[in-house]
């Protein structure tokens, strides 16, 4: 199979959905595209677990429906068919016994060592910030209007942003995505500085934009343009 | 003629006493039913109340019945909810209640709740109405968060119970150990084990400190070795209990500690957690398993092999038993032949999707059997069973009251004899003739309902799936339980014909559950019309399919109004999921959109 169509297949994915449905939202409220987006997100989900998992399969993707994408990537081998709630066994007893425990590196920028959490223990993303709060006890959550949540040292009113690496190696603010997608991509924790931050979030702010405007434009263009302001930022 | 007008003249006082013997509430509800007389005299002495489904009545009416109760039981989501068969928000709301007790019983003490939907808000209602609030109980509860917690034990004075059994809990941090104050002495039992996050230890050692009363106690995974010793070097009279993690280093002075708190507690005789145990921690539990009677390792994947029999065979006065699968049928040969006085054996399945090697079988269930003859509650997963096996254990444990057998593959016949297994659940109810709960599972006819029907006679609650053939299955089991409480079905190939074949027994259940079935919306409407005392609830997904054909621009706008789809014409529809329950509150004011109420 040639590169070319591969890319091609990237690309529509990539910018069709997968960056709008996990754009940052740095700044832009999501609000008017919430309902339609609602129901996409959910195949968008598994095109992306689809991505992830078979960049370099031979055939072309483009055209699988979302049920046979989510269905193929499940981990278990599982040659029988899952029955909704059978065996009878309690989630509880479920969730205790699986032996997952994903613990991810916590860095704080200034601090001298390193912490790690288990994902797994925690429900949500109030959960993780929580205990983010009493691990690090210097800091106190701060909401703001549009949804972002910071972590705040009120000695030095620093505050510091949670951001974490994903499976790909990008750098992506936290809360963006639903939690389980998070604790699955997420490889470590980084609570950065706000002003580094902001930083980030322009030059990542202004990628999108381009990128955007881009997709309507030739496929080699995209990725040239891509490439060189990934070095910017690095 | 003397002695009958006397009896009139019987003072209330005297009745009231005489009432007083009674404490099983079956029997309280009878005589309450004599005349008014007695039936106001009961009401206003009535410490305990039990409600089966907190939808057969409303909460002010039992809260302005019961003016004088102090103890409170409520059940709410149907057992199945359990297994995801329910949705989320379905309803089960523990608010209402706490609200109408708070109003008319303010002498509550305690309340226990299982599979009902509890809000922060309710607990801090809680915290405040009830000046002598002592205990609270909640299993399989979920809606509420640690902050809950900490208004709980903020504010109850005199708490001597707070017992959380495999609840949905959110963890929003800690902190709520602290919540009990430093006056706070009387606590008697503390189980916070399905916590997932961290606690605070020194809140943890503080509070043990200070509760001389303490007799259980069970941790969370988060406590280590290090806190469990210094927590039993406290409380040497601990009866029951739950460890944290058992992860010790041989020669940490942790696991030394550990030992000699150990050999101090002379009272212990329940034990369970064992999260994460390595077989050094469970050498130090050796010299206490000879008093055992409670042993629960079903969180421990790590206890297997000769480590489980290492330990078990010690434990000789054992009473109930839960385990996975994992130990195998070597390691129940071991339970056979150690726990003589075994009475209640649970084993859970460490692998859910039968994809590894068996691990038990049916000669690990006949070896129990043979070596245990009290057993009299069963619990047991497996790969596969065979009615020769199902013979010969009703022939050593005649005395089974509860039974319960989930073979993991739906359908799967003897594997012997390629043949059902209704010869060998029949055999279960033939001999055991004390039997109130019963699952069963496997290939199955309507033969084995035949003989549930026939000699079942004291069932109180069946559960069943992916059985029977016809609709005559389900009619033997209506017509022949007289005693029948519970009966949830589901995969089965049951009709509108058997749903109707009896109607009016329901009067006589607390509830009918029937999911993936044969029944149509028209077998139900025609229960829900002949039977006014029953809500006749059906849950389903056709709001979710009309959605769908709206985004995709085929359906109109849909009003609101449930009697619209009820109504627009196709009685024939399958319903998915049926609840029917007796009750007295008419239909729930709560329903969401996907409960309809018939």
């Amino acid at each position: 199979m040639s590169v070319e169509t591969e890319r091609s297949s990237t690309e529509s994915d990539v910018s069709g959905l997968d960056y709008e449905e996990t754009a940052l939202t740095l700044g832009i409220p999501g609000g008017a595209r919430a309902t339609g987006a609602e129901l996409e997100r959910k195949r968008g989900f598994s095109r992306t677990v689809d991505l992830t998992s078979r960049i370099g399969a031979s055939e072309d993707r483009s055209d699988e429906s979302p049920d046979t994408n989510t269905a193929g990537s499940a981990k278990a081998p599982a040659p029988k068919a899952r029955v909704v709630g059978w065996p009878p066994v309690r989630n509880y007893r479920k969730n205790a016994l699986k032996s997952s425990n994903k613990y991810v590196k916590v860095a704080v920028d200034g601090a001298p060592y390193l912490r790690k959490v288990d994902l797994e223990a925690y429900g949500g993303y109030e959960e993780l910030l929580s205990a983010l709060q009493e691990m690090f006890s210097c800091f106190t959550i701060r909401n703001y209007p549009n949804e972002e949540r910071k972590l705040v040292d009120p000695i030095h009113g620093t505050e510091y942003v949670p951001t974490y690496e994903d499976k790909d190696g990008d750098w992506m603010l936290v809360g963006d995505v639903p939690w389980k997608m998070f604790v699955d991509a997420c490889k470590r924790l980084r609570l950065m500085k706000s002003s580094e931050a902001t930083n980030l979030g322009l030059i990542l702010l202004l990628l999108n934009s381009l990128l955007f405007e881009l997709e309507r434009r030739s496929s080699a263009c995209f990725i040239i343009i891509f490439f060189s302001l990934s070095f910017l930022f690095v | 003629m003397k002695v009958q007008s006397a009896m009139f003249y019987f003072p209330e006082e005297v009745i009231e006493h005489i009432f007083s013997f009674l404490t099983h509430h079956p029997d309280r509800n009878t005589v309450s039913t004599v005349c008014k007389a007695w039936y106001k005299i009961e009401r206003l002495s009535r410490r305990e109340v039990f409600v089966g489904n907190c939808y057969a009545i409303r909460p002010d009416r039992a809260a302005a019945r019961f003016p004088g109760l102090r103890s409170l039981t409520l059940k709410g989501k149907p057992h199945f909810a359990d297994f995801d068969l329910v949705p989320p928000d379905w309803g089960g709301l523990a608010g209402p209640w706490i609200e109408a007790m708070a109003r008319s019983c303010p002498n509550l003490e305690e309340l226990r709740m299982k599979r009902m939907v509890v809000s922060d808000e309710s607990l801090e209602l809680l915290a405040h109405a009830f000046p002598n609030f002592k205990a609270l109980v909640l299993v399989s509860c979920e809606g509420f968060s640690t902050d809950g917690l900490a208004a709980v034990a903020r504010s109850c004075k005199s708490l001597r119970e707070l017992d959380l059994q495999e609840n949905e809990i959110e963890d929003r941090g800690p902190r709520w150990l602290n919540s009990f104050p430093d006056m706070c002495t009387s606590l008697v039992s503390l189980n916070f084990a399905c916590l997932k996050g961290e606690v605070n230890l020194k809140s943890l050692e503080r509070l043990v400190c200070r509760s001389p009363n303490l007799k259980c106690l069970r941790l969370n995974r988060a406590v280590p070795v290090e806190t469990l010793a210094k927590i039993m070097n406290q409380c040497p009279n601990l009866e029951d209990l739950g460890t944290g993690s058992l992860l010790a280093d041989q020669f940490s002075e942790a696991y030394v500690s550990l030992i000699s708190a150990l050999q101090k507690c002379k009272k212990l005789r329940c034990l369970s957690g064992f999260w994460d145990a390595s077989p050094l921690c469970l050498l130090a539990v050796y010299p206490i398993c000879a008093n055992l009677t409670g042993l629960n390792l079903s969180y421990a994947p790590t206890v297997q092999g000769q480590d489980f029999i290492n330990l078990i065979q010690h434990c000789v006065k054992l009473l109930r038993l839960w385990v996975l699968d994992s130990v195998g049928d070597k390691g129940l040969a071991v339970v056979a032949s150690a726990c003589k006085e075994l009475q209640e054996l649970r084993v859970f399945p460490s692998d859910l999707f039968a994809a590894g090697p068996a691990t038990v079988t049916e000669e690990g269930l006949v070896a129990i059997s043979t070596g245990c003859p009290k057993l009299n509650s069963l619990l047991y997963f497996c790969h596969s069973m065979t009615n020769s096996a199902l013979i010969t254990v009703s022939k050593n444990c005649p005395n089974f009251t509860r039974f319960r057998l989930c073979i993991l593959e739906p359908r799967k016949p003897d594997p012997a004899t390629n043949e059902p297994l209704d010869e060998g659940f029949g055999a279960v109810v033939k001999t055991c003739k004390n039997l109130r709960r019963f699952s069963i599972s496997g290939l199955l006819t309507d033969q084995v309902f035949y003989y549930i029907g026939k000699y079942a006679k004291a069932l109180e609650m069946l559960s069943i799936a992916f059985a029977g053939d016809t609709d005559q299955g389900m009619t033997y089991v209506l017509n022949g339980c007289k005693n029948l409480r519970k009966l949830e079905i589901r995969d089965c190939p049951f009709g509108d014909g058997a749903l109707l074949a009896d109607v009016t027994k329901y009067e006589t259940m607390r509830s009918l559950w029937m999911s993936s079935c044969d029944i149509s919306l028209r077998g139900c409407k025609a229960l829900a019309t002949k039977m006014p005392s029953l809500n006749v609830e059906i849950i389903n997904e056709w709001e979710a399919e009309m959605e769908e054909n709206l985004n995709n621009g085929v359906a109109e706008v849909i009003s609101n109004n449930n009697n619209k789809h009820i109504n627009n014409g196709n009685d024939e529809r399958k319903v998915e999921k049926l609840y029917v329950y007796r009750t007295v509150g008419g239909p729930r004011t709560d329903a969401p959109d996907f409960v309809w109420t018939l």
